[in-house]
């Protein structure tokens, strides 16, 4: 399992390493060509100066230099931003990366929760006349682009019915707040989650819902809760234990595919609510053409992504002991 | 039924008799599934206004500062226009020298440069419905074609291409394609939906090669094994009409997550393409229409049409799924 965490990552590195230098345009050229034209630089200074910034001996042959990338890489050295000289890729990284893993890690958490119960609920509820209408509103969200929702939380709320302050909510938290463990800081950081938080529970709740829905009312109809009720056990014990433990499973899973989608999203999310986390700082990266950074923030949001799916599997160990039993071997 | 009656039950000469009988069992089989009929005819009415309404709506005019944000008709104020219009036979032109607040040409209104936005709806689906076709084809194609083999053939071909799967799943598809949308123009169609076809090849390629395997194993394909029909007609003929919901439903999703990434690069402003709904939602955004409350419909119109879009195609694969899949029918 570890091993092909380690694997994918170096994958993607190399996978990204070599776009950038093979294509067409080639983004270290265009880097040199710039500072010729802006700053009058000759050649080979504008060159030296474009390989510092890379961090990389462009007179090396392609696979001298990818040897070096990756030493410079297990060492943590991603580079410099182009855009803002002197600043490291993994100071900016380290400033902005923390904002997003809190919204959609929140985010996530809330819509499978919610998700898992309002699903349950309606698998138990299968004849009462609210169970087409909330199964119709999840099958709607979960068939809705999460950026639409985006939109149109932040029009209707925020402008046409003006409930909530949005220019206030923007960054992801007032200025000449400090950090630290305190209820004003804590309060801030919510405010400024809020709509991007709310966005991904509603993105992501009707599939939960709908999949929870079908998944338990599989579960219903199998022996060990026949057998468990016969057992005299209660209600409650089979609906937590039984029913609702081994329903679950299946979206684990799928929580799994969901992790990578809704950081991928967060670059369309936080653009909308210019919340400052780390796809609004690729967003920015990508218009700039700022290409360490936009190198170091891709193999950031992979490395979140591959370590959130190793979590999530050692999680569906703790749910289903069968999958521990059949990975010690 | 009626229809059958009247169409001649046998021969080749009667084929539109026989092609429209097709299409009537097609429709009633649509309809057993009520969210999924609704979803088909969502569906349709797209493909009509994208395809056939460009040829009654005129395009946009060129800009006109007259108009900016023209508010959209009201409901009264179009049955008031048909009445005099049409009834009473009233020149347009008096209409609009009357003093009462005409909308006549603007159904929806107009946007920050006065265009009508109607008929950039009309005119601006075209792009993303022929990208999500394209797309939801060559990704099936590319998914069945590498599902099947890899559970056919097995071994190291299998276990090589599992693993590269696995791998690929875990790459977040849209940064990656925001990432090379800055390192190739990406505004060529065709490039663009191989492009996106390639990214997302590994799930689909995942569920086909499970449902191969497990149609593997059943007699009538060890039978054709037997009688060694070859590979290619075990594929086509035994195992694929088989699995025709399972291909149904990954081309449509083929569709809905191309119209995702596409829609969502445009509206980032990442890849140049003409005028579409997600350059419409773009531009309203980058001039600030979502700030004041009349140039609501600006942004709205072309949101609710992607919305309903990829409504309409994920309720239609519900019927799709149940058509290929006889057992899901109830009734």
């Amino acid at each position: 399992m570890l091993a092909r965490a380690v694997f994918t990552i170096w994958f993607v590195t190399s996978l990204i390493f070599f776009l950038v230098r093979l294509m067409p345009s080639n983004p270290i050229e265009v880097y040199i060509n710039e500072l010729i034209v802006q700053y009058g630089l000759p050649y080979a200074e504008a060159r030296d100066q474009a390989a510092s910034l890379f961090a990389i001996d462009l007179d090396a042959p392609l696979h001298l230099q990818y040897l070096d990338y990756m030493a410079q890489l297990s060492r943590g050295n991603l580079g410099d931003s182009l855009r803002s000289p002197g600043t490291s890729v993994w100071e900016i990284i380290v400033a902005f990366l923390p904002w997003t893993l809190f919204s959609v890690g929140l985010g996530l958490l809330i819509s499978f929760l919610l998700g898992v119960l309002i699903g349950m609920l309606l698998a138990y509820n299968r004849r009462a006349f609210w169970e087409p209408v909330v199964s119709g509103v999840a099958s709607i969200l979960s068939s809705i682009p999460n950026y639409i929702i985006g939109i149109v939380l932040l029009v209707y709320l925020g402008v046409y019915w003006n409930l909530v302050p949005i220019h206030q909510m923007r960054g992801s938290r007032s200025p000449g707040i400090e950090p630290g463990f305190t209820w004003v800081f804590i309060k801030d950081i919510f405010f400024h989650a809020a709509l991007p938080i709310l966005t991904y529970v509603l993105s992501s709740i009707g599939g939960w819902i709908l999949s929870m829905k079908s998944s338990t009312i599989g579960t219903l109809g199998e022996d060990y809760v026949t057998v468990a009720r016969a057992r005299g056990l209660s209600e409650g014990r089979i609906t937590t234990a039984y029913v609702g433990r081994n329903a679950m499973l299946p979206l684990i899973t799928q929580l799994l595919v969901s992790i990578g989608f809704v950081v991928g999203g967060s670059l369309l999310i936080e653009s909308i609510f210019v919340y400052q986390g780390i796809g609004y700082r690729l967003l920015t990266a990508l218009s700039t053409r700022d290409y360490p950074l936009m190198q170091g923030i891709f193999l950031i949001i992979t490395i979140s992504v591959v370590v959130s799916n190793l979590v999530a599997d050692f999680v569906y160990g703790w749910f289903d002991p069968r999958v521990r039993v059949a990975g010690g071997d | 039924m009626t229809t059958e009656a009247l169409i001649p039950k046998t021969g080749i000469r009667y084929w539109p008799a026989r092609f429209l009988r097709g299409i009537v069992r097609f429709l009633k089989l649509m309809s057993r599934n009520k969210t999924g009929f609704v979803g088909f005819l969502l569906f349709i009415g797209f493909v009509l206004l994208t395809t056939v309404g460009p040829l009654f709506v005129p395009q946009a005019k060129s800009a006109n500062i007259m108009e900016i944000y023209a508010p959209p008709c009201k409901l009264s104020q179009w049955v008031e226009f048909l009445r005099t219009s049409w009834f009473e036979r009233v020149p347009h032109s008096e209409i609009k020298a009357s003093s009462a607040p005409m909308c006549s040409e603007h159904l929806l209104g107009t946007d920050s440069q006065g265009k009508d936005i109607f008929a950039q709806i009309v005119h601006g689906g075209r792009d993303i419905l022929q990208m999500a076709l394209l797309t939801g084809l060559i990704s099936t194609f590319v998914g069945v074609a590498l599902g099947s083999l890899s559970a056919l053939i097995g071994g190291g071909f299998d276990a090589f291409l599992t693993m590269l799967a696995d791998i690929w799943l875990t790459i977040p598809r849209f940064p990656l394609l925001a990432v090379l949308a800055t390192l190739v123009k990406l505004d060529n169609m065709l490039f663009l939906a191989l492009l996106l076809s390639v990214l997302s090849w590994a799930g689909l390629y995942r569920s086909i090669r499970a449902q191969v395997f497990s149609i593997k194993e059943r007699d009538y394909i060890e039978a054709a094994t037997a009688l060694d029909l070859g590979m290619w007609h075990i594929i086509f003929s035994e195992v694929l009409p088989n699995m025709l919901s399972y291909i149904a439903i990954s081309f449509t999703f083929g569709m809905t997550s191309a119209i995702y990434a596409q829609v969502g690069l445009v509206f980032l402003g990442l890849v140049p393409l003409t005028r579409n709904w997600g350059v419409m939602i773009n531009l309203a955004w980058t001039q600030g229409a979502i700030f004041f409350k009349d140039s609501v419909y600006f942004i709205m119109a072309p949101v609710t049409a992607i919305a309903l879009f990829q409504l309409s195609i994920v309720w239609m694969s519900r019927s799709l799924e149940e058509i290929f899949n006889p057992r899901l029918r109830t009734g």
